[in-house]
């Protein structure tokens, strides 16, 4: 019980040494440790997805692993996402622009979910993000403007890239 | 909602891990590997192990590997790896099935290794594995052995692996270009009422949900046959008659999927 | 009571303008409350009957105190706090009033009830601590259902209560109505049962409490509804003054009415941090959630409705027992889900005689709360399934039979003894089935098997609830009114303290276009301040769809006594009449030929008092209160759903779903279609997935979110909103409540929709949720 850990995390890009009881989860490691509280605990169990954070990218519930497993892995979280000024990346800003937040409860988990997300499947279509979306719980939008939000940034994302493409081969 | 206390190693090998299980037999050793069904439960204290022995670190345990006509799964590769594999026409089923298992954050986490270990009745490696004659890789002590799929899972959530043993791979013998997998549940992600695969090659079908254990139906009846021979309880939610109603549906829809290939 | 002086062109509401809330949640930048860390907190976990129903013989809590990172452990007797009472003014036979310890003494009365609280370094060892109690129980024989209840064949859940009802009020009976029964033409019956539910924000409850010596208060940050309503509670149970408790809400992940009622968790944790000196954190987990926390929903109609043979309901009468559980709620008692149903069940329709009863049992489950919707979910359920009975038994159109009944004149006075402002409740209906026909809904087929259903409802929302409302309920804490305050600074912006508290619904915002548009400021120099109690006098929080029809006019009232200042001050130094004054629409205020900006008055009134008229104070700060006189506003909509059934597996999957309201005037229209959504999916949720299910012993057999569905992203359909507005005449903007609408339709749409498909085998559903093994059966039977 008395039993600690050494535990070198990287979070952010930001390394952290901790000594912390094995038996933390890393959502409580983040939040309680860090003081990074804007991922978000709801369930405990993996289902509500509002912990997920990104682990070497992938989306990934926090509350299903111990922060000692994670030592040599890349997390992100929500924190990470807008600029050092506060200025809302294009994900944040398609979130606000379509209300797809009310209590913003659920909002960190479903960013970092689509995040990890686009990132994989920059083509995803929209059953697809829905498919995805249909991963975290929200009580409050009813997910309709998640999915229009996250669909919005993938088309904005793939538009910018063309973009570039034309104005590399131009 | 938070685990008790546990005592964490991290192994750097197969045998490292074996020769902690075998040391720390008499404290309730437990392995860990995705952790996506173990922590839950940890943090329910539905497991409460006194020592976690971390596989995630060894080298080698995770990937996929073509060996001949064999596919071998390493048993830390995450049901999302195979999902984004390009297995082939040979093992697609495979990449196809893992859309049924739980979402995208717990796929990328989860394990191919841990999930035929935790021996779900439901679970969907459990049931390709004995649909495809799937041989569990294991080691132990006494080093290692091959144990069917077939034989593997004795009951609920029981299975052949020794306590001191560890799943290396999973190996699935021979190419099934025409199976598939599919289930039902209200929710999407869910663990099924009812799962059905079929591999239209061997006329075998593997049902979850209508037994302790994944339930073998070898040689081709029809999806009638299937579930009138299945001996069947109410249970609350569900009536037998429906959830024999189900196997019939998706047996006979596992089966349609399996011939588009 | 707008003054049109007042009212600028470049107005703010019915924009959609940027949310005030979105940049700090997108960013991880809120406050909740378990974002909160003071210096030297403890972590409080609660030792829980393992049993529904008991007697406490001990619990020995000396075994927790050793458990290392345990600090303290707290009994019943330890704290000796008062209990929770909520009563109603009825007479004993229509209430009887029972209390809820803060911590159960001599009885337990469901599993999950607190019996003692832990206190420990960290929520690990607190939890540890709860594993090492010793609790001997000697069980009783469990009241589970709410037939079991009325049996009281058994040892009672309260002996104050031998029979378990704790309400039980018959109402109305029109003069007449049996020989209307006996001689009318059809008469339908519906007998309905519907879900236990958790209204389940998706942030738990949860508390972090502390005593303060520098300003001799206890201070309570709490994610609730009702801060002054805690304080209240609090400080009766703890013996405090009022003003020694403040209670603050921090950013509140939801509530949907589980929050609206005061938990004896957040009492027990606040008593610990007092008694030790040292702030105590109390975050619910979500199997607590599931199990020991507030619920609701679980009803029992038996219903029956008269008609003439061209469809006109002549009568209607209803039998409702709610399930209330364990406990009375405050401040809203369990008469909250029976008193709502029985006053309010006619709805839109034109019933001419009405019968009711209405009961509230209590059995040994969780307690229930308000949820979203409050009965109305279930009756309007009802409702629509007699007419659609009706329409079904009579050969005609469901949506004729409606039409023929629907209220089309305002005020409408209703047999209920309710008057009815304004609505569109033929509009709505006439709109939402035009457009399901414009897109080929209706009368269509699919090709892959599975059978097509299209269902309706139409239903109004009383909203913004006065004193003289509540009154009527006759509820002994009686809410309704609200306050707002607020205070113009030097440089000419505002803060609007408010006793309604947002927690999604974007107050920060709507409230703020409410007040820009008063005082012609740009509605970001508008700060919302709410969820204070040291703020604001009093206030009643945020349910009933009351935010912005109270305290957004309370808000928009103070914002005009500001403006009258500033236009006194303005007369007085432009040497004018204050006819000859007026809001300029840009922060200014014209008077004469001259124009006095805002932050030149407030310069006068804070810096240079000696310029101000000898009757005027310095400073500019007004306060005002709002209260709905008469019987409020009503909401109203109709709902669409267009549902395909698998025949093989009994699945239903949602293909459309239409919504068109009309909550007067939108503040913010997307936020309005942001509570319809959501509101929506909770309805869906109610009608085909979520339901809190007891075994005979009384345990719950929905501890996490396998066994509770909440429906996700692939379950809940993208739903099109259309727009109607018919203004409330007694609102500051003419706005309607609009929070509760979507969840209030959407069971009976969905339930309508199901038995549309089922239609040919002859099988009707009315209750809720709806097994999937009930319509695959059904479609085996008689397949399509």
């Amino acid at each position: 019980m008395t039993d600690v850990a050494l535990v070198e995390l990287t979070v952010n890009g930001e390394r952290h040494d901790l000594v912390i009881p094995p038996r933390r989860t890393l959502a409580d490691v983040l939040r309680h440790d860090l003081g990074l509280t804007g991922t978000h605990v709801g369930c405990e169990h993996g289902i509500c997805g509002a912990c997920t954070v990104l682990v070497d990218g992938a989306p990934a519930r926090a509350c299903l692993i111990f922060a000692v497993q994670v030592e040599n892995s890349a997390i992100r979280t929500v924190e990470s996402l807008s600029g050092p000024d506060g200025e809302l990346s294009d994900l944040q800003s398609c979130f606000a622009e379509h209300h797809g937040l009310q209590c913003g409860f659920c909002t960190p988990g479903f960013l970092m979910l689509a995040e990890g997300h686009l990132a994989e499947s920059p083509d995803a279509t929209r059953e697809e993000i829905r498919e995805v979306v249909a991963s975290n719980l929200c009580r409050c939008t009813g997910y309709q403007t998640i999915v229009d939000a996250v669909e919005d940034c993938a088309g904005r994302r793939r538009a910018a890239l063309r973009a570039r493409l034309d104005g590399v081969s131009a | 909602m938070k685990p008790a206390a546990f005592t964490y190693h991290r192994a750097s090998s197969v045998r490292g891990a074996v020769g902690l299980l075998t040391e720390l037999a008499e404290e309730d050793p437990k392995l860990l590997a995705g952790g996506q069904s173990l922590v839950a439960m940890m943090n329910y204290r539905m497991a409460r192990p006194g020592h976690l022995v971390d596989l995630t670190h060894v080298p080698g345990l995770a990937g996929i590997r073509r060996d001949g006509a064999a596919l071998r799964l390493g048993a830390l590769t995450t049901h999302h790896a195979v999902e984004r594999a390009d297995l082939g026409p040979d093992f697609a089923v495979l990449s196809r099935a893992m859309r049924w298992v739980g979402h995208l954050p717990i796929r990328t986490r989860g394990t191919v290794g841990g999930s035929v270990a935790h021996g779900d009745a439901t679970a969907e490696w459990c049931l390709l594995a004995v649909l495809l004659d799937a041989v569990v890789v294991t080691e132990g002590p006494g080093g290692r052995r091959e144990v069917a799929a077939r034989g593997f899972f004795l009951g609920p959530f029981t299975t052949a692996l020794e306590p001191d043993e560890v799943i290396v791979e999973v190996v699935f013998g021979r190419p099934a270009p025409r199976a598939a997998l599919t289930e039902y549940a209200d929710r999407r992600g869910d663990f099924a009422v009812v799962a059905a695969a079929a591999d239209l090659d061997t006329g075998d079908v593997v049902l979850g949900g209508v037994g302790a254990v994944p339930v073998l139906v070898p040689g081709a009846g029809t999806p009638d046959e299937i579930a009138d021979a299945l001996e069947l309880r109410d249970e609350p939610g569900v009536p037998a008659e429906y959830r024999r109603g189900l196997v019939r549906t998706l047996v006979a829809r596992a089966r349609e999927e399996a011939g588009r290939g | 009571m707008a003054e049109p002086g007042l009212r600028t062109d470049g107005t703010w509401v019915g924009a959609s303008v940027p949310r005030r809330e979105d940049p700090r949640l997108l960013t991880g930048r809120g406050r909740f409350v378990d974002d909160i860390t003071l210096p030297r907190m403890l972590h409080a976990a609660f030792v829980r009957s393992t049993e529904a129903h008991a007697r406490v013989l001990s619990v020995d809590l000396s075994q927790v105190r050793e458990v290392p990172g345990v600090v303290a452990a707290f009994d019943a007797a330890d704290l000796a706090l008062g209990d929770i009472t909520a009563l109603l003014d009825r007479p004993t036979e229509e209430f009887t009033p029972t209390s809820m310890p803060v911590l159960a003494r001599d009885k337990v009365r469901y599993a999950g009830e607190p019996l003692a609280v832990v206190l420990a370094t960290d929520p690990y060892a607190a939890e540890d601590g709860v594993e090492a109690a010793l609790v001997e129980l000697d069980p009783l024989d469990p009241v589970v259902t709410e037939a079991a209840a009325l049996a009281a064949a058994g040892p009672p859940v309260h002996d104050e209560a031998p029979g378990n009802v704790l309400v039980d009020v018959s109402l109305f009976a029109t003069e007449g109505i049996d020989d209307v029964f006996d001689t009318a033409h059809t008469v339908v019956g519906v007998e309905a049962r519907t879900g236990r539910q958790n209204a389940l924000p998706l942030e738990t409850r949860g508390v972090v409490a502390e005593w303060d010596d520098r300003a001799g208060q206890l201070v309570v940050r709490t994610c609730t509804q009702v801060p002054h309503q805690v304080r209240t509670v609090l400080a009766r149970c703890a013996g405090l003054d009022e003003g020694r408790v403040r209670v603050v809400v921090p950013d509140m992940g939801g509530g949907f009415g589980q929050k609206c009622v005061v938990g004896r968790e957040e009492i027990a944790a606040a008593a610990a941090a007092t008694r030790l000196r040292r702030p105590v954190k109390w975050i619910e987990d979500r199997r607590e959630a599931l199990t020991a926390s507030f619920l609701a929903r679980e009803q029992h109609y038996t219903a029956r409705a008269a008609f003439t043979a061209e469809g006109e309901i002549l009568a209607l009468e209803s039998d409702v027992v709610c399930d209330m559980g364990a406990y009375s709620c405050y401040p809203f008692t369990a008469g909250i889900e029976p008193l709502m149903a029985s006053a309010e069940m006619p709805g839109v329709y034109r019933v001419p005689a009405y019968r009711v009863r209405g009961r509230a049992v209590t059995t040994n489950k969780a307690p229930t709360a308000p949820y979203r919707g409050v009965s109305r979910p279930q009756y309007v359920m009802v409702m629509e399934r007699l007419m659609e009975r009706a329409a079904r038994e009579l050969g005609l159109d469901p949506l004729d039979v409606r039409r023929r009944n629907l209220i089309t004149e305002f005020p409408y006075r209703g047999v209920n003894a309710i008057t009815y402002d304004p609505g569109s409740y033929r509009e709505s209906l006439d709109l939402c089935e035009q457009v399901l026909r414009e897109e080929g809904w209706l009368g269509r087929t699919l090709d892959d098997g599975r059978v097509l259903g299209v269902g309706y409802s139409c239903f109004s929302e009383r909203t913004g609830y006065g004193s003289g409302a509540f009154a009527a309920r006759k509820m002994q804490v009686v809410p309704g009114f609200d306050l707002s305050q607020i205070t113009m600074d030097l440089d000419g912006t505002v803060t609007v303290t408010t006793g309604t508290l947002s927690h999604g619904q974007s107050h920060e915002t709507t409230f703020a276009q409410i007040v820009a548009d008063r005082l012609g400021l740009p509605y970001d120099k508008v700060t919302i301040v709410q969820g204070d109690t040291d703020r604001i006098t009093y206030g009643w929080g945020s349910f009933a769809s009351r935010s912005v029809t109270v305290g957004g006019s309370a808000a928009a009232a103070a914002a005009l006594k500001l403006g009258d200042q500033l236009r006194a001050l303005a007369a007085h130094l432009g040497e004018v009449d204050l006819d000859s004054t007026a809001l300029d629409g840009r922060g200014g205020v014209r008077a004469g030929d001259r124009t006095f900006t805002y932050p030149e008055l407030a310069d006068v009134a804070y810096l240079r008092a000696h310029l101000l008229p000898k009757d005027v104070g310095p400073g500019l700060t007004a306060t005002a209160s709002f209260d709905v006189g008469g019987d409020g506003t009503f909401s109203n909509a109709t709902h669409g759903c267009v549902v395909a059934l698998d025949p093989g597996t009994g699945g239903v999957e949602i293909l459309r779903y239409v919504c068109v309201e009309d909550c007067g005037v939108a503040i913010h229209p997307r936020v309005v279609e942001g509570q319809a959504r959501g509101g929506i999916a909770q309805g869906i949720a109610g009608a085909l997935f979520e339901q809190v299910v007891y075994d005979e012993a009384g345990q719950p057999l929905a501890p996490s979110f396998m066994e509770y569905k909440v429906p996700t992203a692939a379950e809940i359909p993208d739903v099109r909103i259309e727009h109607l507005e018919t203004p409330c005449a007694f609102t500051a903007d003419g706005a309607k409540g609009a929070g509760e609408g979507g969840t209030i339709g959407a069971p009976a749409a969905v339930l309508n929709a199901v038995n549309d498909a089922l239609r040919h085998t002859g099988v009707e559903l009315d209750s809720t949720p709806v097994a999937r093994s009930t319509i695959f059966q059904a479609l085996r039977e008689v397949p399509a």
